[in-house]
């Protein structure tokens, strides 16, 4: 799993029937130190994230497994809203 | 990397090794992970040095901050719990018992330039 901020949204009419109903998000990975890594993700929600918060994400053929993925043409679940991560990397 | 390569830096394998640095609370989460916990690992290479990104991992045994544990990644990261119903590509499954039970070759060659 990794850590992410969303970013967007993405607007799609044509689509997979399986994907009728599904929330699509523009989110990009970040370090933990908050700084962006490179690239973006279109990410499935599964948990009613919004703009700006920090979420958990999910890729491969795990995504499929989240509760209202089933069987949908998937490879990136957003699964979790952070409250909050501590990190001690000298530990 | 090359397929015959031995995996120095580790992320390609199935399985490996890692040292738990940090935890993550979440409390909006997918239904199917209520009551699991989220750690931060740091992945190792073969000398126990950070080698790649950390991340976020479901633990499976129980395992702290600081500890050296393997953990293994994809689709087999959800057999520890409900396999058909856990969304996870990345899952904690053991704890090393210390340091000193990594076979190191680093190690191996300071022992024998010692002897």
């Amino acid at each position: 799993m990794i850590i992410a901020r969303i970013l967007g949204t993405v607007v799609a009419s044509q689509k997979d029937e399986r994907l009728a109903g599904k929330k699509l998000l523009i989110v990009k990975p970040i370090n933990l130190d908050g700084t962006d890594q490179s690239g973006y993700v279109v990410s499935v929600d599964t948990v009613g994230a919004g703009f700006h918060e920090k979420v958990l994400i999910v890729a491969g053929s795990s995504a499929r497994l989240a509760e209202g993925n089933k069987d949908c043409p998937v490879d990136s679940a957003i699964v979790g809203v952070i409250d909050s991560y501590e990190v001690n990397e000298k530990e | 990397m090359k397929r015959n390569e031995p995996a120095a830096a580790g992320i390609d394998e199935k399985m490996q090794l890692a040292r738990v640095i940090g935890t993550v609370v979440a409390t909006v989460k997918n239904e199917t992970l209520e009551g699991r916990k989220f750690l931060i690992v740091q992945t190792l290479n073969a000398d126990l040095q950070p080698t790649g990104k950390p991340q976020v991992a479901l633990d499976a045994v129980g395992a702290g901050a600081g500890e050296l544990v393997f953990w293994c990644r994809g689709k087999e990261a959800s057999f520890p719990f409900k396999r058909d119903s856990t969304p996870t590509d990345c899952t904690i499954v053991g704890i090393v018992d210390s340091d000193s039970h990594v076979y190191q070759k680093s190690r191996e060659s300071r022992v024998e330039s010692r002897e």
